[in-house]
């Protein structure tokens, strides 16, 4: 039951990376693809029917955590203090200033919040990965499952460590860049002509900075958590996942011209990536860098299985509805978005 | 301010105090937006579709910073209630997801398909939409509600080896009794304030002489479904709730009527400060017997004071108990005498004449979010000191390892940061109600064409 939630709750972590990963990415693609007050307005209609409901996915994931892994949820969320209040300030800035830009009329402020939407979207992309790093190399947690971590130290990832440190913070620069190349690949496919053509060159140069970065991440997450070699050695069928990522990373540039296609490869990357780390650390949910009969594992974390069964009942519906929901509006929004004045918007 | 628990409880109080201005906005706006939807589809009339979509630009920026402002609530359970989470997750965990899962999905997929499809999906397409918007937000509200009712009167639950509360009944969680009564009383106060805000707005219009025809239905819609909503707010919500109260939290409706003794047939307070060091209300104004008869029925009925209950079960200030539970009532019996008067009048057809009418109903637009707030001050800090009531203190709750200087740090943020939101919102509010209903397309996409 406990692996299952595992399951799930990584899935919807997912799901999440890969939709506002591609808002994320559309903000800030923007500043570098669109030229003109009305190219920027066209990439936020691209994102800006579903950009909500993308979000959802992460407070959705956020409340199954919590119900399926009290523990951690408790153990994390307070650990990591700083910088998920400062994730909180920059979601908060990022839907305010998307917001805003569209029912301001004056350029000057427009182009102002376009700017936060910018940053704060980077900024965003960069803090999901360096938590993701955070719980890949492992936080001090002590011997009653407690930890609380400054934002940084000495920038070594070993000893006492903070949140940002070489290692976390290559994390952060491999998400920006892969999820700037799935917000490039996603303007390209929803936008024509020279706008469309702009995207697609970034996302030609962002490849090889992913390929780079997914390389030189790869290897020091082995070097760095020795947790993840003994998983894949003892299970070497969970190799399907980076052999997954890799085969899409290659597509993404064998589908350059088919734009909906190397979206696609592009989302295939980002669920192999996630779900390798997710297959790595298994049973673990937090290692401990401290010692590993402190980490937070599936069992010792998971809330009693009365309400882990219930709970799989709703979810299962719930999610089923969400399917519904999204298809539905993503096939409403489906195609090229225009400026044509026949769409209502307010 | 030594301890974190005091600014872990500041925080999570300006958080959630701000964060409930914009929730009660729009899941009172869902309503009145099906009602201006249905009026549309009913008559075929495009002057109701145009204040639909009035509104629905109002709804739009109410619901976007109720989405970014509530985020921070669901977070701080697991960054300033650690323990509080670790123990209660089980239970309230499921709740809180069950929001995201059945709730936040229908409405933000739905809103998008409001606000930026109206054409793509028809007229009944579009006000199916602008159904299952209020359905989502209504949902969300019996979760939120059902949370906070398990934190207030805790069911269906039973104590695990590891000292975590487990759940034990899944529909016993959901139909709390306490919850029953709790959620119609919290959404009726937000279509209070959906009413006034839509009333308020059609007020100036006509006072301003301007968009009058759409200031008449504002005031129309508003004062007919505002004269229902708040009878039902009094009764039998209100009473309903008082009586949960009684049952369940005695010491709570003590220091909420500011009775510090014991009676036979107890006095209703109606003005007095009350004077805890000294154990009395002073300069009481007071209807003999009167809360006797309204907790128990009967007028000679023993009411049960806070000296009957050790000090330290006494909600947490006392003072404030009493006072925000006053300031709700008082604006309650304010909010039916405004909307029947006005109901009688828009009867009469003599409303829109009345000038004098119009202008308190314009001034009292501050009022129904006052007795909201005053409302959840009244059951939270009527609730201290537990966190969970009788088997959880607050003080047990807070993040053991998040120091005093952290949590001053996030809050100075929240506080910067919302001041920064709070004055971005009233620009955007006053510019949409200066531009009027007819407006229509937002000015960025009038820009583009």
């Amino acid at each position: 039951m406990g692996t299952l939630w595992f399951c799930l709750v990584a899935l919807m972590l997912t799901v999440y990376v890969v939709l506002d990963g591609f808002d994320l990415g559309a903000g800030v693609v923007q500043l570098f693809v669109a030229h003109s007050e009305e190219e920027r307005r066209l990439v936020s209609r691209t994102i800006g029917p579903v950009w909500d409901a993308n979000q959802v996915w992460l407070i959705a994931a956020g409340g199954t955590l919590f119900f399926a892994f009290p523990g951690l949820y408790a153990t994390s969320f307070s650990g990591f203090y700083l910088p998920l209040m400062i994730v909180l300030w920059l979601l908060i800035l990022r839907g305010v200033s998307f917001e805003f830009s569209r029912h301001l009329t004056d350029a000057t402020w427009v182009s102002f919040w376009d700017a936060v939407f910018f940053l704060a979207s980077l900024l965003l992309a960069v803090f999901y990965g360096a938590a993701l790093g955070n719980v890949v190399r492992g936080v001090p947690l002590d011997n009653q499952g407690r930890f609380f971590e400054a934002l940084w130290t000495n920038f070594q990832p070993a000893g006492e460590t903070g949140i940002l440190d070489w290692y976390t913070i290559l994390a952060g620069v491999a998400a920006l860049v892969a999820l700037t190349l799935h917000g490039a690949l996603w303007v390209s496919l929803k936008t024509e002509r020279e706008l469309q053509a702009r995207a697609q060159d970034l996302a030609a140069k962002l490849w090889w900075a992913v390929a780079l970065f997914t390389i030189v991440i790869t290897w020091s997450s082995f070097k760095l958590q020795p947790h993840l070699q003994a998983s894949y050695s003892a299970h070497p069928w969970g190799y399907i996942f980076p052999v997954t990522a890799v085969t899409a990373l290659i597509l993404i540039i064998v589908f350059r011209g088919n734009e909906s296609r190397a979206f696609c490869a592009s989302c295939a990357y980002l669920v192999g990536m996630l779900a390798s780390v997710a297959f790595g650390l298994y049973p673990d949910l937090l290692p401990a860098s401290t010692n590993s009969a402190s980490s937070l594992t599936v069992d010792n974390s998971k809330a009693a299985n009365y309400g882990l069964k219930i709970g799989l009942v709703w979810w299962t519906l719930g999610i089923i509805l969400a399917t519904v929901y999204f298809v539905m509006a993503y096939r409403r929004f489906a195609g090229k978005v225009s400026v044509s004045s026949d769409e209502e918007e307010y | 301010m030594q301890s974190a628990l005091a600014v872990d409880r500041l925080q999570f109080a300006f958080t959630i105090t701000f964060h409930y201005i914009f929730p009660q906005i729009t899941m009172g706006l869902a309503l009145l937006i099906v009602v201006l939807k249905t009026m549309a589809l009913r008559t075929g009339n495009e002057h109701y579709n145009r204040a639909a979509r009035f509104w629905a630009k109002m709804f739009g920026i109410n619901f976007a910073v109720g989405v970014v402002t509530g985020i921070p609530m669901e977070f701080q359970f697991g960054t300033n209630w650690s323990a509080f989470s670790k123990a209660a997750g089980g239970v309230i965990g499921q709740t809180l997801a069950m929001e995201g899962v059945f709730s936040f999905f229908l409405e933000s997929s739905f809103l998008g398909l409001f606000l930026f499809g109206e054409k793509r999906l028809g007229r009944i397409g579009h006000w199916f939409s602008a159904m299952m918007i209020f359905v989502g937000s209504w949902l969300s509200g019996y979760f939120i509600v059902a949370t906070d009712a398990w934190m207030q009167h805790p069911v269906a639950y039973s104590l695990g080896p590891s000292g975590t509360f487990e759940l034990k009944s899944f529909w016993g969680l959901l139909l709390n009794p306490w919850t029953l009564w709790q959620y119609p009383h919290t959404m009726i106060g937000a279509v209070q304030t959906g009413c006034f805000v839509m009333a308020t707005i059609g007020a100036f219009y006509i006072l301003a002489g301007r968009h009058e025809d759409y200031g008449r239905t504002f005031v129309r819609v508003g004062v007919i479904v505002g004269v229902i909503a708040s009878i039902l707010q009094l009764y039998p919500t209100g009473d309903g709730q008082g009586v949960m109260i009684a049952r369940y939290q005695p010491v709570t409706l003590a220091a909420m009527e500011g009775l510090f003794h014991t009676e036979r047939g107890a006095p209703l307070a109606i003005l007095g400060q009350p004077d805890v060091a000294n154990q009395r209300l002073d300069n009481p104004l007071t209807i003999p017997r009167g809360l006797s008869f309204l907790t128990y029925r009967a007028w000679t009925a023993e009411v049960k004071g806070l000296e009957q209950f050790p000090r330290d079960a006494w909600p947490d200030p006392i003072e404030l108990v009493y006072y925000s539970y006053h300031i709700m009532v008082g604006l309650g019996t304010i909010f039916i005498a405004i909307f029947v008067i006005a109901a009688f009048l828009l009867w009469r057809e003599a409303l829109f004449r009345r000038r004098g009418m119009l202008w308190v109903i314009m001034l009292a637009m501050p009022f129904p979010f006052i007795a909201n707030m005053a409302g959840w001050i009244t059951a939270e800090v009527g609730r201290q000191p537990w966190l969970v009531y009788g088997i959880l203190r607050t003080s047990e709750g807070p993040s053991p390892l998040v120091s005093v200087g952290s949590a001053w740090f996030t809050l100075i943020g929240f506080m910067g940061l919302y001041t920064l939101l709070g004055i971005l919102y009233l620009f955007l509010v006053y510019r949409e109600i200066d531009r009027g209903p007819d407006a229509g397309v937002v000015a960025s996409s009038a820009s583009v064409n």
